[in-house]
């Protein structure tokens, strides 16, 4: 991420710009947006069946003869070398095959890492795994031991004996700041905008509020534990890995090892939840090394305690946000800048500031992000990274500015809602806040709540109600491959190394391959989670619903092409071109007139053909510099304060999204309050504790951190605009991430308007509301 | 003496450490029980031991000598459903699944101890002899269940749903 890649991203805009948009990929809506028959219907999961009777089959779930089993030993100090390890005991423990340390792992190199300049990456880490004695982190693997037995193996890995000799480590957030560094760009953004003077503007502004807000480090919790399955067989290796990245991981490892691509061969079809932090770690590195050293095959499902200490989180993070706003309400400065943790082996920014870009139009902007370095496991993505976080802040701050004019937080909103985007001037390519915001204040019954705070109360409890904006950018990645295979039996095999953690990807992509290729959805199937198949991005930033939709639109360009080539001249279709027909009832028919038509069975028989195969790959996602291309929503939050206890119970919570076209609105839901139940943990119970004296994480278990439970989830209502994007294929944005974005400042505006006490401080625990109420 | 699951019988491990968690997975290859956290904090393993819900990660295998175990695939198949299994499809009470089959054999056993007017934490009523099962008693008694994906409202539309449907 520097200067040059800021250049060349303003260049791309730039020439763009100009260029008509009928040139472009989405410059004629997709014809699907109108007619559309599978596409938008409740259909059920179709891995339903396997899920719910214990047949879906996950990375630790493969069974395979003589299998071996790891357990890892991770160092407890942060900083320092390894004086002394004495492996004997262990290596002589019943059952105990492999005793792998730095002595013994093979020389490896780095990993590519994840990042806009490389999207076939997945490395988290540039630390290398296990190739010498210098520790760089609390928690670093530092030993393996391989089994017979996985009771073998964890008694054997406590009979390993280490001396460290430690160093002085970073572990203070405070401490570092002087020393923090502010990158060029935060993704593929640009990191510093500076437009107008937004510290004179706030200063002279007629109402403002300036303030810290912090946020803590997060862990996924994937419920399903990092798990890889490992067999060498001659010189390839096969992989049953549990991950969001599959052709990347498959990649890594044969850069790593030294292999061609053909010789690794990944296998992941279902993904116990993901969240961002099933890429590429030391884990799947370790059990590939140990099974060639023992060529024996290796399970290793990583301890929920290696999770946290290996598996990096979400940063912590400290925003300013100011907001100034003339007597009216418009804004005339928004400041948004603060720290997250980056160490300078980490991939993944926290892009807290990158939300407040779109959002909000105002007469000036000063934001910058800096990067503190600690001695900490490198921190990567978690489920809207930056925004979900970045929200918190700044519709906290907004709600605030609303509450001091004494002005309704939804109408302050309105007020400044941008016509286009309020940084880049691009054009929205769709955009209907307001009416997400309309439709859901409407539902959730938004005139009930009363402005004045602590007025309505049910005995012990103080009722509250808040309302926050979340938002979150459209993302369709290149490189997208994919194959169709169309049978003379009128059936399709669409296959991609497409990644399922519970999106329900291939429920929602054979709903659209049967409207795309005018077959019922029963004729589909969809064939995903393996690296042989061509090749896929990882499963990140929400992009994998558009990036496979993009790729089956140029498969059926393609197939059309192929279909019209064999049709040939004795065809009611002759003479047609790709560009006048349409994949329809089973075969190609011309668009202006529907009696010209030949069904596939046909062209295919007459072709001698059984099957029509075709490859292709998504085209260059263009539109997103095109065009502002963003999805937004509205948060409402219901809650009760216990005047006894400061407990507070959420009673009720609605999202109201403009995110394009609803694919599948069952599978939808279910992602959308996925997301805002990851977003109610976020404002009231989830933190990663991290002792600063030690560099440790303290709460390493799911006893400890805890992610909401049944209790704690109430009914939520989600609802939709609906209205598909010109731009996209299917008129579709991602819905992966939003979910979580603008909770957990609706929750902490609803404690405010319940008690008066402004939390800005997550999560909002019971000592932070108790010590403030009266 | 033997385990007897799913109907099979089955020899204790010899190592006495070996889980009924373990048991399961790796021997005998039942993996429809997940494993979350080993440790008692997610629910993931959840199976029956005679019928009550027992975290098999923190049962060992020899504990389940003499006695009934029935995990999810005892429960039903894909073609042949439990009313519990085809309710979760139906109100979408999973994303990713992994949860799933820890969840759903909580449930059936949670129906069992409503059934025999087992109080919660949630019942106003500690006398009751039938508990009537609402959203707010479902909440409470599934709590040991966590679900990362965010499926709460589907599993307790899908239980509620059975719920009802015995009662009736
Ligand atoms: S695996 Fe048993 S409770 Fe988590
Ligand atoms: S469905 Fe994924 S954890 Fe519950």
């Amino acid at each position: 991420m520097s200067n040059v890649q800021n250049a060349v991203i303003g260049t791309v805009r730039t020439v763009l710009g100009w260029v008509p948009s009928q040139w472009l990929p989405g410059g004629t809506p997709d014809p699907l947006i109108e007619r559309r028959a599978a596409i938008g219907q409740q259909a059920s999961r179709l891995d339903g069946p396997a899920k719910v009777s214990g047949q879906a089959r996950f990375a630790a779930d493969v069974a395979m003869a003589g299998l071996s089993y790891a357990t890892l030993v991770h160092s407890p100090i942060t900083r320092g070398r390894i004086t002394k390890l004495e492996s004997g005991a262990a290596e002589a423990a019943p059952g105990v095959i492999l005793v792998m340390t730095y002595h013994n792992m093979p020389r490896l190199g780095i990993v590519p890492m994840i990042g806009g300049t490389n999207l076939s990456a997945a490395g988290n880490s540039a630390l290398p795994t296990m190739q010498g004695p210098d520790i760089w982190y609390n928690g670093q693997v530092v030993a393996m031991v391989l089994a017979e037995t996985q009771e073998q193996a964890d008694y054997a890995a406590s009979l390993i004996e280490i001396d460290y000799r430690e160093d002085s480590a970073k572990t203070s957030f405070e401490n570092a700041k002087p020393d923090s560094r502010a990158p060029a760009s935060v993704l593929f953004e640009k990191n510093h905008v500076s437009i107008g003077n937004a510290e004179q503007e706030l200063n002279r502004a007629a109402f403002k509020v300036d303030n810290i807000y912090r946020t803590p480090g997060h862990n996924h919790n994937a419920i399903e534990l990092h798990a890889v399955t490992v067999a060498w067989d001659g010189d390839t290796v096969l992989l049953h890995d549990a991950t969001q990245a599959i052709s990347a991981t498959a990649s890594a490892i044969a850069k790593l090892f030294n292999l061609k691509n053909e010789q690794v061969r990944v296998l992941s079809p279902l993904v116990g939840g993901g969240f961002g932090g099933k890429a590429f770690w030391d884990h799947q590195i370790i059990a590939v090394a140990a099974a060639k050293l023992a060529a024996r095959p290796v399970r290793l499902i990583l301890s929920r305690d290696s999770v946290y200490r290996m598996i990096g989180g979400r940063s912590p993070s400290e925003q300013r946000v100011a907001v100034g706003a003339d007597a009216e309400g418009k804004f005339t400065s928004i400041i948004h800048t603060g720290y997250s943790i980056m160490p300078p082996y980490a991939a993944c920014p926290e892009p807290y500031t990158l939300g407040t870009r779109a959002i909000y139009k105002s007469k000036s902007f000063e934001i910058i992000q800096r990067y503190l370095d600690l001695d900490i496991v490198p921190n990567t993505f978690m489920r809207a990274p930056g925004e979900a976080i970045g929200t918190f802040a700044l519709e906290n701050a907004v709600d605030e500015l609303a509450h001091e004019m004494g002005l309704d937080p939804i109408e302050l909103r309105l007020r400044n809602e941008p016509e286009k985007h309020p940084i880049s001037g691009a054009t929205f390519s769709q955009h209907a806040t307001r009416q997400a915001y309309l439709d859901g204040a409407e539902r959730f019954g938004w005139e009930q709540r009363e402005a004045r705070p602590g007025a309505r109360r049910d005995g012990e409890w103080r009722i509250g109600m808040g309302c926050a904006s979340g938002g979150f950018p459209y993302v369709r990645m290149p490189g997208v491959n994919i194959r169709i295979e169309l049978r003379r039996d009128g059936s399709a095999k669409i296959s991609c190394s497409a990644q399922e953690m519970g999106m329900g990807t291939a429920t929602v992509q054979t709903q659209h391959a049967a409207d795309r290729l005018g077959l019922p959805v029963e004729a589909i199937s969809f064939e995903l989670g393996d690296s042989a198949l061509p090749v896929a991005p990882m499963a990140g930033g929400s992009s994998q619903t558009a990036s496979l939709s993009g790729a089956v639109i140029a498969g059926a360009e393609r197939l059309t092409i192929e279909l019209l080539r064999l049709a040939g001249n004795d065809s009611p279709i002759a003479g047609l071109r790709a560009g006048e027909v349409q994949l329809a009832k089973e075969g190609i028919a011309s668009l202006d007139d529907p009696s010209r038509y030949e069904s596939f069975r046909s062209i295919m028989a007459r072709a001698s053909r059984d099957e029509v195969t075709v490859t292709a790959s998504g085209s260059p996602p263009l539109e997103m510099f095109k065009f502002a291309m963003h999805s937004s929503s509205a948060i409402f939050c219901q809650l009760r304060v216990s005047d006894v206890t400061g407990e507070i119970r959420v009673d009720r919570m609605l999202g109201s999204f403009d995110c394009g076209t609803i694919l599948n609105p069952k599978t939808a839901a279910s992602q959308f309050k996925g997301g805002m139940i990851m977003g109610l943990g976020l404002a009231l119970t989830e933190e990663t504790l991290f002792d600063e004296r030690s560099g440790r994480i303290m709460n390493a278990s799911l006893a400890d951190y805890h992610v909401p439970s049944h209790l704690d989830v109430p009914e939520i209502d989600v609802i939709w605009t609906g209205i598909p994007d010109p731009r996209s294929p299917l008129g579709a944005r991602g819905i992966g991430e939003i979910g979580i974005t603008g909770v957990a400042a609706a929750v902490a505006n609803a404690v405010f308007n319940a008690t008066g006490t402004r939390v800005r401080d997550l999560p909002i625990t019971l000592d932070k509301v108790l010590s403030e109420i009266p | 003496m033997t385990i007897r699951i799913n109907n099979n019988d089955v020899a204790p491990p010899d190592d006495a450490r070996v889980s009924l968690l373990d048991l399961l997975r790796e021997h005998l290859h039942l993996t429809g029980t997940k494993v979350g956290c080993n440790q008692g904090a997610c629910g993931a393993c959840t199976v029956l031991l005679d019928g009550d819900r027992v975290l098999s990660c923190l049962t060992l295998a020899v504990q389940a000598d003499g006695h009934q175990v029935t995990t999810i695939e005892g429960l039903g198949s894909p073609e042949e459903p439990h009313p519990l299994q085809a309710a979760f499809i139906e109100h979408d009470g999973f994303q990713c699944g992994y949860c799933t089959p820890g969840q759903i054999c909580a449930a059936v056993a949670m129906l069992r101890e409503a059934a025999s007017g087992m109080p919660s934490y949630v019942t106003v009523d500690l006398a009751t002899e039938k508990t009537f099962l609402s959203l707010e008693e479902i909440r409470e008694r599934m709590s040991g269940n966590l679900c990362r994906c965010g499926a709460h409202n589907g599993i307790v539309k899908a239980i509620q749903q059975v719920a009802k449907e015995q009662a009736a």
